[in-house]
């Protein structure tokens, strides 16, 4: 039931986008379709599609599976990364080492931190929506403490600034590296003994401790990856801005549960699959370019991005009713 | 209900028994912790003037919260509450400028108590009728309710707001010179606080709409078979969120002489962290306004009075992070044992 569920999704997304393409095409004459808006577009994509995909693995992890700390671990990583890398390899000529030394450092906190939520979660048996709650006032905090509140320049570093703003054949290379993590991440959902055992719990975390699943470890990997995936996001956005500050994407929690949601990511648990995610992020990048190219105000963005996430709920819910009469469930 | 009483200890396990049964004891035991540390590293803290602060700062937070304990007690959660109050704020305070602009408190007080009541009976719509997870529905009528109001219908803050709102925000119940010759004062707007909080206990513990509204947040199925309205309650629960909201809003606006559009939103998580630290469960099915109010209170100290005692403002987040976790660690010991 649960992939029939998602196949309505992914249906109503491509209706969604196929929509909002038209539309914006024909109201912008033709200037949507242009390639350079469609690079731009690319490299903006990225940071929020990875924090989103970080909040998708949450919620197929069941029990009320979310993660509220993800722009919190983003912004912590790439602040420690950038001291320090800084710190590191400030010479001339140590554009690589700083790159290197910086990327690294950002992962391993990334790694630290959705360890840390893992083990509160699984261990401690905090509810994830407190625990990420905390842990990313937490995170900003530590982020606010070692940067001592402004901005983290990172100046111009040659490698470095490419993984944000370079392009490679055409594509930006932040479009290329988020191709990379969604095909793998893909891949271990679709593919491996890990992905296969995330659902099971997520479906039923109590049947799936008596098929003999470790569901604590799932789960605890789980919320790593997920600090992975955000530390990725953050050192995109460090790159681009050349800099880090605890409070770079503050909006950007809210839209990526958004995107997550409307992907068809059940928020029980059990279900989700990531070409929703990425099709809801895609819609939602072309809806937010073709505001900004009409010159509209970004508030219209933001009623727009509501009516969507609302009408998804409609649309997909309806559907459903209309074939057969759904499990009663309360709001969680 | 009653606080004031200590908890009956009849075996020295008991006292965990007792905060298994009364959560709210663990908040009120960190709200006297977290006072007794401040005050006795700073004794400005134990003054008239700041408790007199402190109750102030209260009086908006814990409007929402009550609105928000509702919903977590029927088991969902409103994010979008934030966003009602600014609309409602907003918008009544345009109307009634241009409209009637000598009209007294009430008129503002009314509409925008109506403005936030249909908006909140859209949630429960929604939430009901396509049984869709109310986190997700709230977070979309969040961003529809923010985006047009700032897209249609203004972003400029309104400074000179109407007379009867500027009268009401300024009016006092106790007001005093201190020896330093400051002014402290008690807005009478907190007794509105204390108004909401009595109607809210008697909701929740006297009537059987209360009894409903756990149920539901317990067990949607066993409720349903009980011959409970489930929607009945979710509009309920919802509406009176966004009544509340509403409520909360236009107290907000008249206390700061300021109606701003772009206030509030961002804070729907403080307020319900607060009301999960009053040992509401965000699973549903819990939760007391005695224990919310404390939530209440232990949050606004933390986030007002830290400062008191030199925690330095860098530190602050990390410290109110920790807290929650230190808190909900101990709700969640709760629940596995």
């Amino acid at each position: 039931m649960g992939s029939w569920l998602t196949d309505k999704h992914i249906r109503f997304l491509w209706v969604a986008n196929l929509i909002i393409l038209g539309g914006a095409a024909l109201v912008s004459r033709g200037q949507f379709l242009d390639p350079y808006n469609f690079q731009s577009m690319a490299k903006q994509l990225p940071e929020i599609a990875l924090l989103a995909m970080a909040v998708m693995l949450a919620m197929i992890s069941g029990g009320g599976g979310i993660d509220l700390s993800v722009v919190g671990i983003a912004n912590l990583s790439a602040i420690t990364a950038g001291i320090v890398a800084k710190s590191v390899a400030a010479g001339q000529g140590q554009g690589l080492e700083f790159t290197l030394v910086f990327v690294a450092t950002a992962l391993l906190v990334g790694t630290l931190c959705g360890l840390i939520n893992g083990l509160l979660i699984a261990r401690a048996g905090f509810a994830p929506i407190l625990a990420t709650l905390g842990t990313q006032l937490v995170f900003v905090g530590l982020g606010v403490a070692l940067s001592g509140g402004p901005a983290v320049s990172l100046g111009y570093v040659e490698p470095f600034v490419e993984l944000g703003n370079g392009s490679l054949l055409g594509l930006p290379v932040p479009f290329l590296i988020f191709a990379g993590v969604v095909g793998l991440v893909s891949w271990i959902l679709t593919r491996t003994r890990f992905g296969f055992r995330l659902y099971l719990t997520g479906t039923n975390a109590k049947a799936a401790y008596f098929t003999g699943i470790k569901t604590p470890t799932i789960l605890i990997s789980t919320y790593t990856l997920g600090g992975i995936l955000a530390s990725i996001a953050g050192i995109l956005i460090a790159s681009g801005a050349s800099s880090a500050k605890w409070d770079y994407g503050s909006s950007y929690l809210l839209i990526a549960i958004l995107i997550a949601v409307m992907g068809g990511i059940n928020p029980e648990g059990g279900s989700g699959k990531m070409l929703g995610l990425v099709l809801a992020a895609v819609a939602l990048q072309m809806l937010s370019s073709a505001l900004n190219l009409l010159g509209l105000s970004n508030f219209l963005k933001d009623f727009t991005w509501g009516l969507l996430l609302i009408l998804s709920i409609i649309f997909t819910s309806s559907w459903t009713r209309f074939s057969f009469s759904p499990g009663r469930k309360g709001p969680s | 209900m009653a606080l004031t009483s200590p908890p009956q200890t009849r075996s020295p396990f008991s006292v965990w028994q007792a905060l298994v049964q009364r959560p709210e004891l663990l908040t009120l035991t960190l709200v006297l912790l977290l006072a007794l540390v401040i005050g006795l590293i700073n004794p400005v803290f134990f003054t008239p003037q700041s408790l007199f602060d402190l109750l102030r700062a209260s009086t908006v937070t814990g409007i929402f919260a009550l609105g928000v304990l509702l919903v977590l007690a029927a088991g969902g959660i409103d994010v979008s509450f934030t966003a009602i109050a600014a609309f409602c704020l907003y918008t009544t305070t345009l109307l009634v400028l241009n409209v009637a602009p000598d009209a007294p408190f009430a008129l503002p007080l009314l509409i925008s108590i109506g403005f936030g009541l249909l908006l909140g009976l859209l949630n429960g719509l929604i939430v009901h009728r396509f049984r869709a997870p109310s986190l997700i529905v709230t977070i979309g009528t969040q961003y529809m309710i923010r985006g047009f109001l700032l897209a249609f219908i203004g972003t400029k803050h309104i400074m000179n707001i109407p007379e009867g709102m500027d009268r009401f925000g300024r009016w006092s119940l106790f007001q005093f010179t201190t020896a330093e010759g400051a002014r402290a004062s008690l807005p009478v707007a907190f007794l509105l606080l204390v108004a909401v909080a009595l109607l809210t206990w008697w909701i929740l513990s006297r009537t059987l709409l209360g009894r409903a509204i756990y149920a539901v947040g317990g067990s949607v199925p066993i409720a349903e078979r009980l011959g409970i309205p489930v929607r009945s309650v979710y509009l309920f629960v919802f509406g009176y969120a966004g009544l509340l909201a509403g409520l909360g809003g236009l107290v907000h606006a008249s206390l700061n002489q300021l109606a701003n559009p772009f206030d509030l939103v961002g804070t729907e998580l403080d307020v319900i962290a607060a009301v999960v630290l009053g040992g509401a469960r965000v699973t549903g099915g819990t939760g007391t306004v005695i224990g919310t109010l404390l939530g209440v209170v232990l949050v606004v100290m933390i986030n007002n009075s830290l400062i008191l005692i030199g925690v330095p403002s860098t530190w602050q987040k990390v410290v109110i992070g920790a807290i929650i976790l230190l808190a909900s660690g101990v709700f969640s010991r709760r629940k596995l044992a």
